[in-house]
Parts: structure tokens; sequence; C-alpha cells
């Protein structure tokens, strides 16, 4: 199945700088926000919000990432093992947090994240935004920030990476 | 991988796996709230037949922090004092619907025989003098998170060695993670035969405390002698016993280790176990965290062991 290219580095570029500045407008600056990047695809992309938000802004907000493995839905139902490490430096209490990822599918993990995000504290208000949300939802879950609306069949694969969003390569065994 | 009886059953690949995971683990464990729901509705029994502090503390707690139920057996006061047999302990346990069973017994072998009995996955956690294989990995891991390895590492287990399950299990975990191990102990502590341990032995152990990266005490088990195996328990601290004189020859980075409950004055004096070198209380806190791994892999990661090297969910995680 051939593989098409949906976003190029530039598309990525710019879609970051526009999330961030919606960011910064829906809290009114920059007070109180912390980024967490789910594991593995949302890290990347919550340090380059980072880095995005301090040139607006100029402003340090904190960062942190959150594996969410041990929180699914599906374990039992097929292999699920943490891949990487889940640090957040910092107490969540009061703060926004909003949650990174590269792509939003089903809703499962970022339903998983909210749940992960309790047992490191209270936060006052969680927002999601996500570089792809390709559809086919399965929990009622929407994201806030959105690079990229793309309606995808359910055995596509997308993927988002420094050199792009790809689009592609059906893969076997997609129940979720 | 279903079962864990033996530290055989992981080979080096699974033991570096059960490390890895361990990592987690002792984050989820330096959270406020050091408890994860990833085996909500698993039933976990501890079945011990011999006494036990730490390790069945250490494995129920484990479990609640993974979010499973745990029962405790013991038998004291159990319907074994009206003389029922393990099988029909086992299959009236297994009745109630179980997931795993964490077995200590003071027969070599028992976990085995229950494997063999019940659906639920059996865990080792001692087995007479056999094996101990959770002990083995949280001692592989405290001395990984102090020196970064194993490989390459010279370790001297020093002492009862004859009477010792920790003894071998951990001479299988170290050898396997590429570490040297000396047993040091006298005659009348070591098996009647070493023949295929990939060991030295050495019945001195002044002349090593200067080469040795890691000196892992053993418990003296006096309630397993039946015959006198040494002379008095005097001479024996003399001769084996990691007194204070001894701790000043070791280098400052040695790590010294046991698996407690420790015979204070006998095996280790109290300054050589509240030495700065001694990570005896590491070694019962990354207890939990491996014990967690462990449980994790046999009961929710759906991860075969053998091969784990390859997580086979990664890829679907990710695209999710």
């Amino acid at each position: 199945m051939p593989r098409t290219t949906v976003m190029d580095p530039s598309d990525l570029r710019r879609a970051v700088t526009r999330i961030a500045h919606e960011i910064v407008e829906h809290n009114h600056g920059l007070e109180g926000v912390a980024l967490i990047g789910l594991q593995t695809g949302g890290v990347p992309l919550a340090h380059r919000l980072h880095e995005a938000l301090l040139s607006i802004e100029g402003e340090e907000v904190p960062v942190g990432t959150l594996d969410v493995a041990f929180y699914r839905d599906d374990i039992g139902l097929r292999p699920v093992l943490p891949e990487e490490v889940t640090e957040i430096p910092f107490d969540l209490t009061g703060l926004v947090v909003v949650l990174v990822d590269d792509v939003l599918y089903t809703g499962r993990t970022v339903r998983a994240a909210l749940n992960a995000l309790n047992d490191y504290g209270r936060p006052r208000a969680v927002q999601l935004a996500v570089m792809v949300d390709r559809g086919h939802r399965q929990l009622p879950i929407r994201p806030d920030y959105v690079g990229k609306n793309l309606p995808t069949r359910f055995d596509e694969q997308v993927d988002v990476s420094d050199g792009g969003v790809v689009i592609g390569d059906v893969v076997a065994g997609l129940d979720r | 991988m279903k079962h864990l009886l033996s530290i055989a059953d992981l080979g080096a690949d699974g033991i570096e796996e059960v490390l890895r995971l361990t990592d987690k683990f002792v984050e989820v464990s330096g959270r406020s709230i050091p408890k994860v729901p990833a085996l909500r509705g698993k039933t976990v029994v501890s079945l011990f037949y011999e006494d036990s502090t730490r390790t069945r503390l250490s494995f129920e707690t484990a479990a609640k922090r993974l979010s499973a139920d745990t029962m405790t057996f013991s038998v004291s006061s159990s319907s074994v004092n009206k003389g029922e047999s393990l099988r029909d302990t086992v299959e009236t346990i297994e009745a109630m619907g179980i997931d795993a069973v964490v077995v200590r017994h003071r027969s070599s072998g028992v976990p085995w025989r229950v494997a063999s009995w019940v659906d639920a996955s059996v865990i080792n956690a001692g087995d007479g003098w056999h094996e101990h294989p959770t002990q083995a990995l949280l001692d592989s891991y405290t001395i990984r998170s102090r020196r970064g390895r194993l490989d390459g590492l010279r370790i001297a287990i020093v002492g009862d060695v004859k009477h010792s399950r920790v003894a071998r299990s951990d001479v299988l975990a170290f050898t396997a993670l590429g570490a040297e191990v000396v047993l040091v102990a006298p005659p009348t502590l070591l098996p009647p035969s070493l023949e295929g341990w990939p060991v030295t032995v050495s019945h001195q152990l002044d002349g090593l405390l200067a080469s040795v990266d890691v000196i892992y005490l053993l418990r003296l088990q006096r309630e397993r002698m039946t015959e006198a195996l040494i002379p008095s328990l005097r001479e024996y601290r003399a001769m084996y016993g990691l007194t204070a004189a001894r701790v000043g020859c070791l280098r400052p980075d040695t790590l010294v280790m046991h698996p407690g409950p420790m015979n204070r004055g006998v095996e280790i004096d109290a300054e050589a176990a509240e030495d700065r070198r001694s990570v005896i209380t590491a070694q019962v806190a990354n207890g939990v965290a491996v014990r967690m791994a462990v449980l994790y892999l046999l009961l929710g990661s759906g991860v075969d062991l053998v091969g784990a090297a390859e997580p086979v969910g990664a890829v679907a995680v990710a695209a999710s």
C-alpha cells in the first residue's frame, strides 16, 4: 500500500506554532500551564511546543513525560509493556495540564492518561493537544488543539515524526 | 511465560527484561500515590509453609500497588493443622478463583508440584535449599542500580552456602549477567558437590576482601542444621563474619549485602550492616519493585519473556 505524506516538515512546524499560539490565547498567557508528552510519540511534540511557547511568550513552561502502559484498559487482551520513562518533576495540583500526543485515534490512550494524571495530583484543568486527529473515537474524548484533522480508515497507520506526517501501511490486528 | 520457578527459566535476556521493567516500578513506588491499576481484578495468594517477614510482605505490597487483591494463607492458623494435604489445600484455594500463587515451602521442588496442579501462575518464593528467584532478581537489580552493571564484577558469596536457596539463585543470576562469583565458606557449609557450578571456591575470607566488588553475606541457617557443621558461632564469626575490622579492608565502592534476616554478631556485625557500603535496606526497598515487575510480567503484560527483548506491543501502543 502506498505511503502518502500529508504534512511535510514545514507544515508540521507551522502547526506547532499555531497550536502554541492557541494555547497562549486560550489560557490568557502561560500562568500555571504545564505540558505533558505522552510516551512515546507525544514527547518530541511536547518539547517542540515548549520551544514555540518560549519564543512567543518568553516563558518556560514545565514539561513532563507520561507512559500510560499500567493504566491501559487492554492489559490482558494484548501485550502491554511500558516503553519509556514517566517523569513529572513538578506537582500538578492547581496547574492547567496540556496533554500532548502525536495521533488521536480511539481515545483510549488519553483515557488512560487522565487516570494516570490523578495519581500525580489534581490539575485545575486538563487540555489535549494532538498533531493528527484521525477519527474513530471509541470514547467521549475530543482534542482542544489539533494540528490536522485527517479522515482515515481504521486499518491505516498514521506516523508522525520530524520528517512530517505520513499515512499508509495497513497494520494487522488493529481492532481496538 | 506463566510461572517463575527458577532463575534458569528466565535466562540472561529474561533477567534483563525484569530489571528493565523494575525501573518503571521504582518510579511508581516513588510517587505520592504509589499505585497503578494494572492488575485490577486479579487475585494473588501467598501460600507460606515457612516463616517469612520480608518476602511475604514484599509480595503483598507489590500486588496491592498493582491493584490486585491479595489473600494470605498461613499454615499456623489453617486446616493444615487438621491434616489437610498440600494438594488439597492448593486445590481448595484455586477453587476460589485466583490468578497467582506465591509459594514458600521447606521442601525443594514444591512450587513445581503446585504448578502441575493449578491453572494459576506460580511464583517460587523459596523452596527448601533450592531456589529463591525473586531474591536473586532484587539482588541483581540492587547491584546494577549501584554499580551500573554486573558484567565483569567480582562477587563473593560468604557463609552457609549449603543450606542457602538464595546462594543458588544468586549464582545463576549473577553469572548469567556476566559477574564472577567466589563462594567463601568452610567445607562443611558447602554443598557436597559443586560440579557444574560456574564459581570458584575459597575457604579464606581475609585474602579476598580487597578484590571484591560485592560481598554477600548469607544467614547461618541454624534451623536447617541437623549436625554440628561449625565448631562454634564465635569461631565462625572469627573466620567468616564481616566484622568491623574486615569492613575496613573493603574498597570504598564495594557493596555489602545480606538477604535478611541478619544474625548480627554472627555472619555480620552491626557496624558492618550500618556501614555506608551496606545496601541491605536498599535490597528490601527494591524487592517490592522487582516483585511488581514479576507479577506484572506474569499476570498483566501478555508478554512471553522468552524473546521479550522485542516488546510485541510497542508498535501498536505508539500508533494509538
